[in-house]
């Protein structure tokens, strides 16, 4: 720091008051802005993250002092079937739900963005649902899946002639019912994203292709697609953690069978909670946030990776 | 000049202010928050502080789902409460943290409390200690919709007194539309609802078997008994298709909206029952067997007093706790927040044998079991499993009984301190 300041001292105009030189001064300026997010995420994020860790390791129920037990609860989770089956849930919200969502998102966004009729209005309707809060949406989704007489969907598969479906009642079909109420949920923001990336890509390339030739399909592939690359890899990290950590919709769509009909729709979030505020079993449930942490590290770095620009 | 009037002034303040406090204690009382609880027991302290002047008592409360997290956590820290609310499921977890004190005996002597409380409250006793004692429990009856019992050529002032007289009723009642789906339903079937404690202690019981053993720490419904109760219980909606799960979403909105002859629950939905407008609606016991066995499930949150309250305020918690346990206490309750009370003495007045809504929940007190609940909402997932898988999934229910019980046990073994 002393070696610092006497750099700073020789570079820095003489008699700029204080006996601290300009870069000195300016470097505390810095540092003490700086100093107040350091600090929150030190206290806020890194400790308890670190927390949790340790924390994985003991057999904490709340009331007794946390006792080591090392991997205990590790093995405990890998052998418990119920974990696998949440595991392969929050996997399928995943895997179906982040392409699903991002191709409608694209394709809308795509749309969208050559409509000039009531442009913002529309617009506006399709980001309406990502302000609304995710609860009071659950559970109007909740009623519009119920069985006759009162679920709106059945009604009109009723009056259609389709065979009624029993939905959140079902153990294969609920899980869907609820990705569908999280994709369209998510949909506005994706679509506000796409298509802002749509607008930066310059109009001059698209005018090029077309005077060379190209047809729409081709501009498409050759240069929509790849210009649009950043704003595709923003989106599929940003929804991918968004399934990875999907709660809300579940949790509120089957309250009084949390996560749903024998487990089918719970999620690695909701179990942890389950875990630590049902049975208060917090070594365990610390166990679980590791892995879950876990999980979402190395998807998120795979997908970086995947996506990288290639140079 | 004005300044030293003004010290004058302050020096006087706090000088009455510390004389006060030499005389006056004051204790905290916690609960979790619900509108008629927090009310009532703004009554019950007001009412205490006027007969016991130099005791005041600050309530504290917080959301149910925080609750217990914010007295362990207050406990560590060194803040906790003198009197606390507890669910009596909740008692085992509690002293093994070492929050509550055994009640004192010259307060509150055993043989008094067992003459004069109903005697669900031995959940409250642990290695001979009684650590609590509740104002007010609850109990299960039927409740059922007199409308729909008029409509389906049914005496609306004799409801079911048998579960084969609950069965032909809820059948007489039900209503199918043209492809088989349920558009009335003769009695809900919820077992995220009551049922899961209306098939643990009563329909068990009910069909000559006992739900756990060795003071709930042995899971013995895995048997001819318990086959039967869960055979009789899922044919309410597979054979006798007197509801379905699900239908209305819960089984208390089914009957809410007028869409269900029958349902069971508690005391606690009296509340919301009461602002029904479009029916009317009566109360019976829980239908008993055909040899005239009843049974009924029945809750409480107790009161205890802190380990760690001491001295001055352990006497002014003692009789804090010893008020809201007295009958006057338990009638301030009823009115309030509509629980029955937990004395004999104060629930089985001729007033309330009359009332024709307390009087069944009053009967059910007298045979009511209490299960002590080793992981409440994980016990609660699993009877609700059990019946999915048979309901949803088409196992056997001897098969889905067998995995059950052998779930639960792993449960209860896991939670032993």
């Amino acid at each position: 720091m002393a070696a610092i300041e006497q750099q700073g001292a020789a570079s820095g105009r003489p008699g700029s008051g204080g006996g601290l030189s300009m870069r000195t001064k300016r470097l505390l300026w810095v540092w003490s802005f700086l100093a107040v997010p350091i600090l929150f995420y030190t206290i806020i994020r890194f400790y308890p993250t670190f927390q949790a860790f340790y924390l994985s390791l003991t057999s904490w129920d709340l009331v007794r002092p946390p006792k080591l037990v090392w991997f205990a609860n590790y093995i405990k989770l890998f052998k418990d079937p119920q974990f696998w089956k949440v595991f392969k849930n929050t996997f399928t919200y995943l895997i179906i739900g982040t392409p699903i969502s991002l191709v409608l998102a694209f394709t809308i966004a795509f749309f969208l963005d050559r409509v000039r009729f009531m442009h913002n209005f529309i617009r506006a309707l399709y980001f309406l649902p990502f302000l609304t809060t995710a609860a009071a949406m659950a559970w109007v989704w909740r009623w519009f899946y119920q069985p006759p007489p009162i679920g709106v969907i059945n009604d009109v598969f009723g009056m259609l002639g389709i065979p009624q479906q029993p939905f959140i009642r079902s153990t294969d079909q609920a899980l869907f019912s609820i990705m569908v109420t999280a994709i369209w949920a998510g949909l506005g923001f994706q679509i506000i994203i796409f298509m802002a990336g749509l607008r930066a890509i310059p109009g001059t390339f698209y005018e090029a292709a077309r005077i060379d030739g190209l047809g729409e399909w081709a501009i498409l592939r050759k240069i929509t697609l790849p210009l649009l690359k950043p704003t595709t890899v923003f989106l599929v990290v940003f929804s991918s953690i968004g399934f990875l950590r999907i709660f809300d919709q579940v949790y509120n769509m089957t309250t009084n069978d949390p996560g749903g009909p024998l487990g089918s729709t719970k999620p690695l979030v909701l179990m942890i909670y389950q875990t630590a505020f049902n049975s208060y079993a917090m070594g365990y449930a610390a166990a679980q946030t590791v892995v879950l942490f876990t999980i979402l590290l190395i998807v998120s770095l795979l997908q970086l990776w995947i996506l990288r620009e290639k140079k | 000049m004005r300044k030293a009037t003004l010290f004058a002034g302050l020096v006087a303040g706090f000088s009455t202010f510390a004389f006060n406090a030499a005389q006056a204690v004051e204790i905290e009382y916690w609960q979790y928050v619900f509108d008629t609880r927090v009310k009532a027991m703004d009554q019950l302290i007001a009412e205490f502080q006027k007969a016991n002047p130099g005791i005041t008592v600050k309530q504290v409360t917080f959301p149910y789902a925080d609750y217990q997290t914010r007295v362990i956590a207050a406990n560590m820290a060194g803040n906790a409460p003198d009197v606390m609310q507890l669910f009596y499921g909740w008692l085992d977890k509690f002293v093994a943290g070492g929050l509550l004190a055994p009640l004192p005996k010259d307060a509150f002597p055993h043989d008094k409390i067992e003459k004069d409380f109903f005697p669900i409250v031995s959940a409250m006793k642990r290695d001979g200690e009684y650590y609590g004692l509740p104002t007010a429990v609850r109990s299960l009856a039927l409740f059922y919709n007199k409308k729909l019992f008029t409509e389906a050529g049914l005496d609306p002032n004799n409801p079911p007194k048998t579960l084969d007289e609950f069965v032909a009723a809820g059948q007489k009642i039900a209503k199918l539309d043209g492809s088989g789906n349920i558009v009335v339903a003769g009695s809900t079937v919820d077992m995220g609802g009551q049922d899961h404690q209306w098939w643990r202690e009563v329909l068990i019981r009910q069909f000559g078997g006992e739900p756990y053993k060795d003071g709930d720490t042995k899971v013995n419904y895995n048997n001819e008994a318990g086959l039967k109760a869960l055979n009789f219980y899922t044919s309410l909606q597979l054979e006798k298709k007197i509801g379905k799960a699900g239908f209305m979403d819960e089984g208390q909105a089914a009957f809410r909206g007028g869409k269900a002859g029958m349902t069971i629950d508690g005391t606690f939905r009296l509340g919301s029952f009461k602002s029904i407008k479009d029916f009317e609606w009566g109360v019976t016991e829980l239908p008993a067997n055909a040899q005239g066995v009843r049974s009924n499930y029945a809750s409480y949150f107790a009161n205890g007093i802190s380990a760690k309250t001491k001295g001055e305020e352990l006497e002014a918690s003692k009789k804090f706790l010893a008020y809201i346990t007295s009958p006057a206490a338990m009638e301030i309750w009823l009115k309030t927040v509509g629980e029955l009370p937990a004395l004999r003495s104060a629930a089985l007045t001729d007033a309330n044998l009359k009332d024709p809504i307390y009087a069944p929940f009053l009967k059910g007190l007298e045979y009511a079991h209490t299960t002590l609940f080793k992981d409440e909402q994980g016990q609660r997932q699993n009877a609700i499993d059990m019946v999915n898988r048979v309901l949803l999934e088409g196992q056997s229910t001897k098969d889905s009984l067998a995995q059950a019980a052998e779930a639960e046990q792993e449960m209860i073994d896991a939670a032993k301190p």
